[in-house]
């Protein structure tokens, strides 16, 4: 039988067959955070229990500040904080919490701590979710009530969504990197291109990234429209797993390993949907407008809507090119920004911070920028080998760990009119704050535009 | 849960593709518990509202006719990003029962079932048509009754939909999911015995040990 690695994970959690073509999936994993914690009150006046705490693990990250010294800004956010730190205490459920050097974006901390493995199923009430399926697992992000659908039965109702295998080959360029892979693949299938499908990335430039670029990419499967991204294990990823403090050990380790080998889709696996980039012709890219399939070379102009032939598409450009203050023709590369932001749970881990690093080590940045490593452990790396101290003297702020600057709800936001070289993953409208304009791109990107003020080609500022 | 069976009601046509849940409901109001008397305000709350608070009157749902409106007619990938339930909370809280779209971004479609909305898709031109209509029949109605999967327009087209039996039947009865679920104990309790003889390793080791 020849299966992708999606219908294996699959057909191996089916609880039970239930109407509509619809089964009752068993969940491996259930990580949550604070922005979560109204399930648990939902599910405690219902008299229910968790039915596995032993399988769900929960953080702060969403609205913690990420200055040094005060963890909440207001009493509404800290009592968020405080009643997940109530309800993990009563439910038995491991919490990384204030003060935890392991806390950190859930996205971050799940594969830190080993809890990500391959050939589980994993759920948050995030849908940013997909980032652990870079290590062959099936995860995806759920609504506030499937979290309390999780924490009392441990299963979900799910339909069997298709599957899309997105073919990347080649060597990327100097200055490209997994964001801007994935970007152009968000400008190639569109923001609703992968509505309803669980992506598999393939092809031999996945397969020579790093754990923490693969993650980057499956990041921004719902940006694609897709709840579910992922990649087939293989010895990058198995290298990065052992010894993690969660991670199997021993006997349970080997019994893992050769279970999680013959994981990946098989070679006549068939795909309801295949589609092919060629590495090469990916380049430094940058968003324009306010989704992310708004996205171009750095080296293109800002696009004429007038230049479209459909009605619907050209309102919804001129409207975004309004929102963002942009006119028609303008080179990309003359964008001058207020802010850089470098960090969520896109590019936030220790990769992302060395090429950051590597672009503004004996420069200083020009505008305000921000360094928000995604856990404390990140945190921790980064100084060993001195990224801060590289950051710091270019005038970069280094932060705590959390969401930050992505998320737009815990009070670290730009205001209105600002422009934004941000790593995060939306450039949605009023996404980093009412009124501000973001530009998605990659660290190294972002680290150019903090030393020039502008969107810049991160290849013109030499080694 | 409310169960939906059968509605008639005015629509309102929101044109916008990829109208994403920040939009629909900005972050900064996720904190707030959805009995806020205010709750309702919060739909579509940048784009309705002045940073004074007056109503902006170009904003579709501030216009007389749409007032009223229970049923919103989307274009593609409406409710994309995002996987806050809120964006529904603030739907209901408006008196919304029904989204129709050509797409519907995935999480937003699934939390739609969990609370009583339902959600439509229909192929991109029909969605078009009814918007076009909408338009030029400011506060017209549309009827859907979920049982027979039909949408009437106000020009009397009907178009048929597809809708998950799963999702059908929990919203033409209402009933509360885990409940549900918590019927199907026996067989979680032996997909897990099952589980941990074949998959021990995916139980993590305890912290500390």
């Amino acid at each position: 039988m020849s299966g992708t690695m999606f219908e294996k994970i699959w057909a191996r959690h089916v609880v039970a067959e239930g109407p509509g073509g619809h089964v009752l999936l068993y969940v491996d994993r259930h990580l949550l955070h604070e922005g979560t914690t109204a399930a648990f009150g939902r599910l405690a006046r219902s008299g229910r229990r968790v039915r596995r705490p032993d399988l769900s693990f929960a953080t702060a990250d969403h609205y913690l500040l990420t200055s040094p010294g005060s963890a909440t800004s207001d009493a509404e956010t800290r009592g968020m904080v405080e009643a997940l730190e109530r309800h993990t205490a009563d439910q038995g459920i491991l919490y990384f919490g204030v003060g935890d050097p392991r806390r950190g974006i859930v996205h971050v901390i799940g594969p830190e701590q080993g809890l990500t493995v391959p050939g589980i199923t994993l759920v948050c009430g995030d849908s940013h979710t997909a980032t652990h399926g870079a290590f062959g697992a099936l995860a995806f992000g759920i609504g506030s009530s499937e979290v309390e659908h999780v924490l009392a039965t441990q299963t979900l109702w799910q339909k069997k969504p298709s599957t899309m295998r997105i073919s990347v080959d080649g060597r990327l360029g100097p200055g490209v990197d997994a964001k801007d892979l994935i970007l152009a693949v968000i400008a190639t299938i569109g923001a609703g291109g992968g509505v309803r499908h669980a992506i598999e990335y393939a092809g031999s430039t996945i397969r020579a990234m790093s754990m923490d670029e693969r993650m980057t990419v499956c990041n921004m499967s719902i940006e694609a429209g897709a709840r579910a991204g992922m990649i087939a294990p293989d010895e990058t990823t198995f290298a990065y797993v052992e010894g993690r403090p969660l991670a199997p050990r021993g006997d349970a380790w080997r019994a893992a390993l050769e279970e999680w080998k013959a994981l990946p889709s098989d070679p006549g696996a068939v795909f309801d949907r295949e589609v092919r980039l060629t590495a090469s012709e990916i380049a430094p890219t940058v968003t324009w407008g306010t989704s992310p399939q708004d996205a171009l070379p750095i080296t293109a102009r800002v696009p004429d809507p007038m230049a479209v032939a459909d009605p619907g598409r050209r309102e919804s450009m001129a409207r975004a090119l309004a929102y963002m203050g942009l006119a028609p023709g303008t080179p990309l590369g003359d964008v001058a920004v207020n802010r850089v932001f470098i960090g969520s749970c896109t590019n936030s881990r220790l990769d992302d911070l060395r090429a950051a690093a590597r672009v503004v080590k004996g420069l200083r940045a020009v505008v305000p920028a921000w360094i928000v490593p995604g856990s404390g452990l990140v945190k921790r790396a980064a100084e060993a080998e001195g990224l801060d101290r590289i950051f710091l003297d270019a005038g970069f702020e280094w932060r705590e760990a959390g969401c930050s600057m992505c998320v737009g709800m815990n009070g670290e936001t730009a205001a209105a009119g600002e422009r934004v070289a941000s790593t995060s993953n939306r450039n949605f409208e009023g996404r980093q704050g009412k009124g501000a304009r973001t530009h998605l791109m990659s660290p190294a990107m972002a680290a150019a535009a903090a030393v020039t003020g502008k969107l810049t080609d991160v290849r013109t500022l030499g080694p | 849960m409310e169960p939906f069976r059968h509605l008639t009601a005015v629509a309102v046509p929101i044109d916008l593709p990829n109208v994403d849940t920040d939009r629909v409901i900005p972050a900064r109001f996720l904190r707030k518990d959805r009995s806020v008397p205010e709750y309702a305000s919060f739909l579509f709350h940048d784009v309705r509202f002045t940073a004074d608070g007056a109503e902006r009157p170009e904003f579709i749902l501030n216009q007389a006719p749409y007032r009223g409106a229970r049923i919103l007619v989307a274009a593609e990938n409406f409710g994309c990003g995002s996987s806050r339930e809120a964006a529904v909370w603030a739907l209901a809280a408006n008196g919304f029962r029904l989204v129709i779209a050509p797409s519907l971004g995935d999480i937003f479609h699934q939390n739609c079932f969990k609370n009583g909305l339902l959600p439509v898709i229909l192929p991109a031109d029909a969605v078009a048509g009814l918007r076009r209509g909408l338009h030029e029949r400011p506060g017209a109605t549309l009827t859907v009754d979920l049982e027979t999967q039909t949408v009437t327009a106000p020009d009397g087209g009907r178009h048929g939909f597809e809708v998950d039996a799963f999702g059908k039947e929990m919203l033409l009865s209402g009933r509360d999911e885990i409940g549900l679920t918590l019927g199907f104990d026996a067989k979680i309790a032996e997909f897990e015995a099952r589980h941990a003889r074949g998959m021990a390793w995916a139980v993590p080791p305890r912290a500390g040990t």
